[in-house]
């Protein structure tokens, strides 16, 4: 079976197309033996991420059933996950610059 | 299970036999070049080093330049100086004597020689003379589980974490448990997934190590000042979908497989230990080759989503493709496709058993693409300024 988009862990909140995605397109997924269905709002190209869940700004983003980093907005299922709106809390020098 | 090796008198064994040129210094690399343009069958470095360095940083060239020379995939060495350089040859050279009294190797300063033209003529001298020896020793059967890998993702793209790491770790998996050792490196890209690989450490002192390790990585990296995201993970995998550290990590972290951490080394330090192994490099992947190598690796696994080319001097570098968009586009420079695992035609365990098959393969003599293309990167890692 050809598959669009994979989950790794139920825990997760984004999908990683394996095709180009275009918007308005109905995804069925299987989450870990489960079936949802998302609709992808954005287009989303190949080894992007798009939201199986809305991800409120502040909150964590979940793939392989760990945090991956911050949503820097309210996310709605189906949107783009990417470094737009996905912030890395590691290796910040911007943010806690180590004192040299 | 037997793999065809050669033995060698440290009692190591090779995967293959070649006669390498060493320049110990960065002015000697286009004499090191020219002799191994001379004589077929040879292959050389080039690096950027060997002078105005100091204390640990001198020390870690000088440990790289000479495990090459004592690699088990190395029958002869020339080593080529300029002679007022920092790193004397003559160091190196004894290093390697020191490790391995049998293998044939041949010092050259060009000073001494007097000049660039004599000095290559003395390096394909003695090169063409150690070929021939070379050509005239035989594969013989040896065990499995002397076999060190070296694993490495590189051009990472979304695809890494889903197919090609899953089904390298279970290759690295069959190596383990054939009794061999396997090398997991790259520690920026085990960022935000240390606490998996902490928890698999086989004591409590390897697994404080794991995050100190990290921690230092991290600093380090924090002490420049700004967002890490750019470097890592770099504009290609970002591009590849890649948005974080985090995600770029608990992609990589599947190539070492499921098996217990045994040990955590420095960068270019010997392995010695079977089973899973930890080595402190950077991400760039040919400090990392270099490093691995160095460690003693006989060849190494890398997988790459974005298409990379790169390989060892000395080391068999195996491509596998992340996807199979790259597989067709860049086949001159891959060798296995895990892009099935993503299409659904193969299992991350069927793939996984195609890589340890290919590793056989190579063990024995199967040249991968890398190694026919003649790729003989070679990089190490800097921890002192030039002076």
């Amino acid at each position: 079976m050809t598959k669009k988009a994979i989950v790794m862990e139920a825990a997760d909140n984004v999908a990683t197309a394996v095709e180009k995605i275009e918007p308005l397109t109905e995804m069925i997924l299987d989450v870990a033996g489960n079936r949802i269905t998302v609709q992808v709002t954005e287009r989303i190209l190949f080894g992007h991420k798009f939201a199986i869940r809305d991800i409120p700004s502040g909150d964590a983003v979940f793939k392989y059933g760990e945090p991956i980093g911050i949503a820097q907005r309210d996310i709605k299922t189906g949107q783009h996950v990417h470094v737009h709106n996905l912030e890395s809390r590691r290796g910040r020098g911007d943010k806690n610059p180590e004192p040299s | 299970m037997t793999f065809l090796g050669y033995r060698r008198t440290d009692g190591r064994v090779g995967i293959r036999n070649h006669v390498l040129i060493i320049p110990s210094v960065v002015c000697a690399n286009r004499v090191a070049r020219g002799i191994s343009q001379l004589v077929t069958g040879t292959t050389w470095v080039e690096h950027q080093h060997g002078c105005t360095q100091l204390g640990d940083d001198a020390a870690l060239t000088r440990r790289v330049l000479v495990a090459h020379g004592t690699h088990p995939n190395v029958y002869g060495i020339v080593v080529v100086g300029l002679g007022c350089e920092t790193m004397r040859a003559q160091d190196i050279a004894a290093g390697i004597r020191e490790a391995c009294p049998d293998k044939p190797l041949r010092l050259v300063i060009i000073q001494d020689e007097g000049g660039s033209v004599k000095a290559i003529a003395a390096g394909a001298s003695a090169a063409h003379e150690m070929v021939s020896g070379a050509s005239c020793m035989e594969r013989t059967p040896s065990d499995v589980s002397e076999l060190i890998l070296g694993t490495e993702c590189g051009g990472s793209d979304a695809c890494s974490g889903i197919s090609a790491n899953p089904a390298l770790g279970v290759a690295s998996d069959l190596l383990i448990d054939a009794g061999g050792s396997v090398i997991l490196a790259e520690t920026t890209e085990l960022i935000g997934a240390e606490h998996l690989i902490a928890a698999r450490a086989v004591n409590p002192q390897v697994a404080v190590r794991c995050y100190d390790v990290i921690k230092r990585c991290e600093d380090s990296a924090k002490s420049m000042g700004v967002d890490m995201r750019g470097g890592q993970p770099t504009p290609g995998n970002i591009e590849g979908g890649l948005s974080t550290i985090e995600e770029k990590s608990l992609g990589c972290i599947y190539k070492a497989g499921t098996k217990p951490l045994q040990d955590i080394i420095d960068y270019a330090m010997p392995v010695t230990k079977k089973g899973l192994i930890w080595m402190d490099t950077p991400g760039q992947d040919i400090e990392q080759i270099t490093g691995m190598v160095a460690g003693g690796c006989h060849f190494v696994v890398f997988t790459t989503g974005r298409g990379t080319c790169c390989g060892s001097p000395i080391a068999p570098t195996i491509k596998v493709a992340t996807n199979t968009a790259l597989y067709e586009k860049m086949k001159d420079n891959m060798d296995v496709n895990a892009g099935t695992i993503i299409t659904g035609d193969e299992s991350v365990q069927q793939v996984g058993r195609r890589i340890y098959q290919e590793m056989m393969q190579v063990a024995s003599g199967k040249c991968p693409r890398a190694e026919i293309l003649g790729f003989n990167d070679f990089a190490i890692k800097r921890i002192g300024p030039s002076l």
